[in-house]
């Protein structure tokens, strides 16, 4: 757990310079595009590897997500009952639970076609929506829709919204209730307890 | 599933989620969307089991024995079938353009996609949409009411069940006076949407602290991004 705190901080403030002065939409598509054709093209992944994806989603798209915002966004209001010890924990589980959530729909949808919506934007704006859509055969497009702010280390993506929902906030209630029930101890042991099966394990054990 | 038995069936399970949405007040556990959480919780476990028996299994074993060309065309076929009405919604919802290209899809996939089994109008650049009567009353401000968990066609709102009485009814699917074709094409529906959702499947398995939760503000969460045709003011304040 220490381990990943560290790497957490870590990653959160020794981001590429390059990927900092990147625009919010260049940056979605370059990482959306360097990851997937990984996924695509790597043997072992494509035969079930799933440690090997979680490890790609840590070292390529951890850098540009800012998992205390989503934490916070999850929470909601709920977040001013947790002391700055237990928010520390909060991220680091909730980071556990998207990277692999995030992983298992890089896996199952990866030979679907991504396409980038245009995208424009003021100069000075700093909370911005770039739109993506997955293509289905047959169906509607599934639309992905990242949200990111600028802070001093470039822009981060602190929300994705898939097919209108978001992946963040849809725990809010879930959150809310688990706190109202065992306090945010009780949220931090449900998060744990999830953490523990399937595949997180894999992501822990690194 | 006579025609007879299964509208009746259809009304029953409806006059109980309205029932069920009028005695909002007994039953609670907090969530001011989800008054009647006992009720969905149970008919959620009841869609889930089925699921698993039934629908699940039948649509993994259509994914396999059928090749991906061959299921792309029957998904094509009934999108094709439902844009129709897609079209007769973008148009009650003031959105006659989009209704437009709804109705030159149906004509372009019927002819030139051979009865809908190719999507040549997407390739055309008539970009397929999502639309019904839930949506429609939705866009005339009707509000979304409680939500309910209805059996069989799992999760809705009071007022997306009202909408799905009126897809049904206009389902040209579910019209066919032919008893046998249109229960061969309506199990042929389920499966196929089944099978093209199995790998959503994976990721919400993964994603859930609690599956029921998950779903329920997935689904609300959708329901008004599709509304506002995936424009909705965002609300993040707490």
């Amino acid at each position: 757990m220490k381990y990943l705190l560290g790497l957490l901080t870590a990653l959160l403030f020794s981001l590429p310079a390059a990927a900092n002065e990147m625009a919010p939409d260049v940056l979605v598509k370059t990482v959306t595009n360097e990851v997937l054709d990984t996924v695509r093209q790597d043997k072992e992944i494509r035969n079930g590897n799933s440690k090997k994806v979680l490890d790609l989603v840590e070292t390529k798209i951890l850098p540009h997500f800012n998992f205390y915002r989503m934490t916070q966004l999850a929470l909601g209001r709920e977040s001013r009952q947790a002391s700055p010890e237990q928010m520390k924990v909060l991220v680091d589980e909730f980071r556990t639970l998207l990277v692999r959530t995030y992983s298992k729909a890089l896996t199952e949808y990866r030979d679907q076609e991504i396409v980038f919506k245009p995208f424009k934007m003021a100069a000075n704006e700093t909370d911005v929506r770039v739109r993506t859509e997955v293509k289905q055969t047959g169906g509607k497009p599934v639309s992905i829709d990242y949200y990111l702010e600028k802070g001093n280390n470039g822009w981060k993506v602190y929300d994705i919204e898939v097919a209108g929902a978001s992946l963040v906030t849809n725990y809010r209630s879930t959150f809310a209730q688990e706190i109202q029930k065992g306090g945010v101890d009780g949220l931090i042991k449900s998060l744990q307890e999830k953490n523990k099966t399937g595949e997180a394990v894999a992501a822990k054990a690194k | 599933m006579k025609k007879t038995t299964n509208q009746t069936g259809f009304r029953k399970v409806l006059a109980v989620a309205v029932m069920a949405a009028g005695l909002s007040g007994c039953a609670t556990s907090g969530n001011p969307k989800d008054p009647i959480e006992g009720f969905n919780r149970a008919m959620f476990a009841f869609n889930d089991g089925l699921d698993t028996v039934l629908i699940k299994p039948a649509a993994k074993g259509y994914e396999a024995a059928l090749p991906k060309p061959v299921r792309t065309g029957v998904t094509n076929f009934f999108g094709n079938i439902a844009d129709l009405f897609i079209g007769v919604n973008n148009l009650l919802q003031g959105k006659p353009d989009q209704a437009l290209s709804d109705f030159g899809r149906v004509v372009i996939n019927s002819t030139i996609g051979i009865l809908g089994l190719f999507d040549v109008a997407t390739e055309a650049g008539l970009e397929k949409h999502e639309e019904d009567f839930g949506q429609t009353f939705g866009r005339w401000g009707v509000g979304d009411g409680a939500y309910v968990v209805l059996p069989f066609f799992g999760p809705r709102t009071v007022r997306d069940t009202v909408g799905l009485v009126l897809d049904v009814k206009t389902d040209p699917v579910a019209n066919l006076s032919d008893v046998a074709t249109r229960n061969s094409l309506l199990a042929l529906r389920v499966v196929d949407n089944r099978a093209d959702l199995l790998p959503a499947d994976k990721v919400i398995e993964e994603a859930a602290l609690d599956k029921y939760s998950y779903v329920r503000d997935g689904y609300l969460q959708r329901r008004r991004n599709l509304i506002y045709d995936g424009n909705p003011p965002r609300d993040l304040a707490d």
